[in-house]
């Protein structure tokens, strides 16, 4: 596993406590996890993802990634639709692993209110936290 | 004592390192008041050869062939088994092993069940089968269940027709979900009565039974398109696997789940247990199913290996949001029917069933020369309804002393049909015990 | 160290069932047919299963190479802790073989298997003697079977006073499947933590228990092989608040003839005859798992129920307040046959005398191999003694590492990674039927282990190299399931 200064926690994103990321992009929100839940959980071999149109509020579930011996709820960093589901991610779970904030991102989310970006922490709080719990 | 290797000198120098002076002393963690003070009231040991006598007194007393002519089937089922399954499943490695979570240790059952996983899905026409369950009742109501969790619905619809015993484990365990259970009538010629779904919404699945409670084939086909109108899951169940080496496979005629009892595929009968719950299902499904799954994979070598597989659906890794809190299985059971399934092969198992299937129509034709009504006429595989007249049961009663038991009484579970009787013919059973029987019911 | 058991030996390849045989070929006596053949519509026939066709050479040959890349009790040591492989007698196999155990039809009239029922009638007097519980179902086909027939069981009992219940409590020390067989029937569970000792502490059960509980779940002893000490007290705060105190029982073994269950506090409690009761585990079942019971859930107990009479055994369907049926007939009455053949064998001194033998092994393991491995909780422990992979970290060994070279010196590893509550846990659950030797041998086995985990790590990463296969990708076996060939 990765020691906390190995990990890649960019600050065009913004972090939940959960270590779900949201990026805002126009006036919609793409999510994923972070490189510190992707590196903990190992090497993922599932993700299932909701349907379109399903309405989530702020930290509720979403989404479950397993690994082989372990399953991770995934909460949403904002409310809203979703909108578009990476279907990648059936076929290649792992690019979570490869490319959390790439290739690997879940979902796209029509926010239901922008301001609940500023509830998420930047990366150097992100930062600042994990070092914190350690 | 035969099981217990130590010798007074080996406990106690055990006793010195574990740091007490005797055997009591082990136990000190445990309070005074929660320590037995006498000797538990058991029978005192026997030796292993009085054992065997007063085990084979036991079982000297119970009805069985070749003593006995029984004819009963109903979800437990007489069939030939070679010996060279009995002999084989006997080897030690396959019985004395544990759950195989250590995969480079266990590649022998490993390999087995995955081959038996594959064997079970070519029977019932579907893509994934599981490990094994308890027992075919089981293996419906957990089916059941995960229908409810595919579709997100509460409510599911049986056939009258389904085991009634099976019906009554569905109902022991969805009596604390809050699920509705709904139960289709049957028809004059003895299959479900569909009629009533059309009035029913939100189903879940739609289960029924073939070949039946009455031993009827049912038209799956259309159940399954009934069912799938109403975007409910086909469920198809089963208490004799051996059907299906001669009828259409229920896979083939749209079912989404196939669950049911796996004995006949040379498991012994046993008094009912253990048996083989088969379950399997559209590889779409496959991470709702409940139960253990092994799946095919490469070593460190590439070479190829099996293991146990997409265990997150379980209960040590999602507790109590897991798909089924199984975790010992019958996996012995599943290892017995794929070594039958093996030896009978696709040749041997449709001359099998078509065999079952004719000795009974033999029966079927008998009685009803003689004058004894079969109840329905839909065709049948190797069990069926005759109405016997009036006052039968004395007759019954009067053949058990003659060492025959003419098939289970259908009242207890069907009180409207008063005198009738599911029979059950086998291969085992020759013709002149056919005739026979034909004989006795008519004295 | 002496010559270790494990070695090489010339294991045969053997391909899948289908990748041999030929068209034309039957393994089976098919048997002569004797009446004529009927008319069957077309229409109903379906093309027969894709079977291979195999002798039954080819059969035999296929079994007994597979069977020899598995690992068994009766290969070697097997200490899997909380599954208590012990020995499966022989003599046991003989006896559920007998003609008229394992020919006898479920629905057979009372009259005509009363062996079959004198010997379940029995089976379950014993049962209750020894958990101290007054009455016993044997329906249950495994030990999560169990659990969840008693949790119907406490089900039924709340529903039965008017007033169901939302939760259950449910230690960090439990097994596995108790959250899952909770869930089942529509309960919640709520954790608890075990305290310093790994044990349950009063207060913690006192803050949790209310009158919204239905009860709690202990397995005693606990998954860390120690006796939950405070069960008086702990059983007397959940009664006082009206609710049902559940043990699983699949750690039975240590406390035969020393505990009777139902005289610290237990309600209901399920046992796992393919562990305590010596019927072998058959690579995954079939297992049994009565549930034993007090006077006050017995009217509940699955139906039907085995009754005596005058010298004559019925079953009887006569419980109206029953919950019911778990399994289609009678529980797994191959797997009865067999633990009622071991109770006859040991008897009284016998059960009891395993029971001390089970615990003096696990304590025997635990004072010799605690210097070698890391041991969390260093107090007496019952039948299972728990290690950990603290001290070899450093060297980047791992729990799973140590145990896949332990196959190497001819030994099943014991359970890894469990209990939860210990971090990259090793639980050893040597039971009685191991010898002094043997015990010392796969001690002997761990000293080597642990300093080739200083000297050679890399040996241990690995590690096995002596099996059918080496470590197998299970990422790959989860990201793209092949479930059938």
């Amino acid at each position: 596993m990765k020691e906390i200064s190995e990990l890649n926690l960019p600050d065009d994103v913004r972090y939940t406590q959960d270590h779900e990321w949201a990026r805002l992009g126009g006036n919609k929100v793409r999510v994923g996890l972070d490189d510190y839940a992707q590196d903990q959980l190992g090497d993922i071999v599932f993700v299932e993802l909701p349907q379109v149109g399903d309405h989530v509020k702020q930290g509720e579930e979403f989404a479950t990634v397993e690994s082989v011996k372990a399953v991770c709820e995934c909460y949403l960093p904002v409310s809203g639709e979703i909108i578009v589901v990476n279907t990648a991610l059936e076929e290649s779970p792992e690019l979570v692993n490869k490319s959390p904030y790439g290739d690997g991102w879940m979902v796209e989310v029509n926010p239901s209110d922008l301001s609940e970006m500023d509830t998420l922490m930047t990366n150097t709080a992100c930062l600042e936290k994990l070092k914190g719990a350690e | 004592m035969l099981y217990l290797p130590h010798t007074s000198e080996d406990i106690s120098s055990m006793l010195q390192v574990a740091g007490v002076d005797n055997l009591d002393d082990l136990f000190s963690t445990i309070p005074e008041a929660c320590r037995l003070k006498i000797e538990l009231n058991l029978p005192d040991a026997l030796t292993e050869w009085e054992l065997n006598d007063h085990m084979e007194a036991l079982s000297d007393s119970m009805a069985v062939s070749p003593e006995y002519k029984v004819f009963m089937g109903a979800g437990s089922y007489e069939h030939f088994i070679p010996a060279a399954v009995s002999y084989l499943l006997s080897r030690s490695e396959f019985v004395t092993s544990y759950t195989p979570y250590q995969p480079e240790m266990s590649q022998g059952t490993l390999q087995a069940i995955y081959e038996y996983q594959t064997l079970a899905a070519r029977l019932l026409g579907m893509e994934i089968a599981t490990a094994s369950h308890y027992d075919g009742a089981t293996a419906l109501a957990e089916s059941l269940l995960m229908a409810i969790r595919v579709t997100r619905r509460k409510k599911v619809a049986i056939s009258s027709l389904i085991h009634p015993l099976y019906r009554r484990v569905i109902k022991t365990y969805f009596e604390p979900t809050g699920y509705d259970v709904i139960e289709l009538g049957y028809l004059d010629n003895g299959v479900t009565d569909l009629a009533e779904l059309g009035k029913m919404d939100d189903l879940a699945a739609v289960a029924v039974q073939s070949p039946n409670f009455f031993g009827c084939i049912e038209d799956l086909q259309s159940v399954g398109e009934k069912a799938h109108d109403k975007e409910a899951l086909f469920i198809a169940s089963f208490t004799e696997a051996l059907a299906y080496g001669l009828f259409k496979n229920p896979g083939a005629q749209g079912a989404d789940i196939v669950c049911g009892e796996g004995q006949s595929l040379g498991i012994p009968r046993t008094f009912g247990g253990p048996a083989l719950g088969m379950l399997a299902s559209r590889k779409k499904f496959m991470r709702s199913l409940p139960g253990r799954l092994v799946g095919k994979t490469k070593d460190l070598d590439g070479k190829r290996g099996f293991v146990l597989t997409l265990a997150t659906r379980e209960q040590h890794i999602r507790r109590e949001k897991a798909t089924s809190n199984i975790c010992t299985n019958n996996s012995l059971c599943a290892l017995a029917a794929a070594m039958y399934m093996a030896s009978v092969g696709r040749t041997g198992i449709k001359e099998l069933a078509r065999l079952n299937r004719d000795k009974c129509q033999y029966l079927k034709k008998g009685l009803r020369e003689a004058g004894f009504k079969i109840a329905f006429d839909t065709p049948t595989f190797n069990e069926f309804v005759v109405e016997f007249p009036a006052g039968f049961g004395a007759i019954y009663e009067r053949l058990l002393e003659k060492k025959i038991v003419a098939g289970i009484a259908l009242t207890p579970y069907y009180p409207e049909l008063a005198n009738h009787y599911v029979l059950c013919v086998t291969e085992t059973r020759s013709k002149e015990e056919i005739d026979a029987l034909v004989r006795e019911v008519q004295s | 160290m002496k010559e270790t058991l494990g070695t090489t030996g010339l294991i045969l390849n053997e391909p899948l069932l289908w990748e041999k045989g030929k068209k034309g070929r039957c393994g089976f006596s098919l048997p002569r047919r004797d009446v004529e053949s009927f008319p069957l519509d077309k229409e109903l026939a379906g093309e027969g299963p894709e079977f291979p066709d195999l002798s039954e050479v080819d059969v035999v040959r296929h079994y007994t190479r597979l069977s020899q890349w598995n690992f068994g009790v009766d290969t070697g040591m097997y200490p899997l802790g909380s599954c208590t492989m012990k020995y499966s007698p022989k003599t046991n196999e003989r006896q559920a073989s007998l003609t008229g155990f394992a020919g006898a039809h479920p629905m057979l009239p009372a009259s005509l298997s009363q062996g079959t029922l004198k010997m379940m009638f029995e089976l379950e007097q014993y049962l209750a003697e020894i958990s101290g519980m007054d009455a016993t179902t044997l329906q249950p086909a495994a030990g999560a079977h169990g659990e969840l027939a008693g949790i119907l069981l406490i089900y039924a009992f709340h529903k039965s006073r008017g007033a169901q219940r939302s939760k259950i409590i449910v230690p960090d020390t439990a097994h596995g499947t108790n959250p899952a067989s909770v869930a089942l029937c529509g309960y919640r569970p709520v954790p608890v933590k075990s305290n310093e000792n790994g044990i349950l502490p009063v207060e913690a059960i006192a803050r949790v228990m209310d009158e919204e509980t239905a009860g709690i779940m202990v397995t005693n002893p606990n998954t860390l092989g120690l006796f939950e000490e405070n069960i008086l007290e702990i059983a007397e705060i959940v009664h006082s608040k009206g609710g049902l105190v559940y043990c699983d029982g699949a750690n039975m073994n240590a406390v035969m003839g020393i505990v009777q269950m139902g005289n610290i506090g237990i309600d209901v409690m399920h046992l796992n005859l393919h562990k305590t009761f010596s019927t072998p585990h058959g690579g995954g079942g079939p297992g049994s798992g009565p549930v034993c019971v007090n006077n006050e859930l017995e009217p509940f107990l699955p139906v039907p129920r085995v009754v005596e009479k005058n010298g004559r055994y019925l079953l009887s369907e006569d419980y109206p307040e029953s919950i019911g049926k778990v399994q289609a007939f009678h529980g797994n009455v191959g797997v009865m046959i067999k633990a009622y053949s071991y109770i006859r064998s040991m008897g009284p001194k016998g059960l009891k005398r395993a029971s001390q033998l089970a615990v003096l092994n696990a304590n025997y393991i635990k004072e010799r191999l605690k210097g070698t491995l890391h041991l969390p909780y260093d107090r007496p422990c019952m039948h299972e003694c728990v290690f950990s992979d603290e001290h070899q970290v450093a060297d980047k060994v791992t729990t799973l590492d140590m145990a896949k070279r332990l196959m190497e010196y001819g030994f099943h590893p014991p359970t890894v990674y469990f209990p939860l509550v210990v971090h990259g846990a090793i639980m050893v659950e040597p039971t009685e039927t191991e010898s002094k030797e043997d015990i010392d041998q796969f001690i002997e086995a761990f000293e080597a282990i642990a300093d080739e985990a200083k000297e050679n790590p890399h040996r241990l990463h690995k590690a096995p190299k002596r099996c059918k296969v080496r470590r197998l990708d299970e990422v790959a076996a989860a990201r793209k399931p092949c479930l059938a060939g």
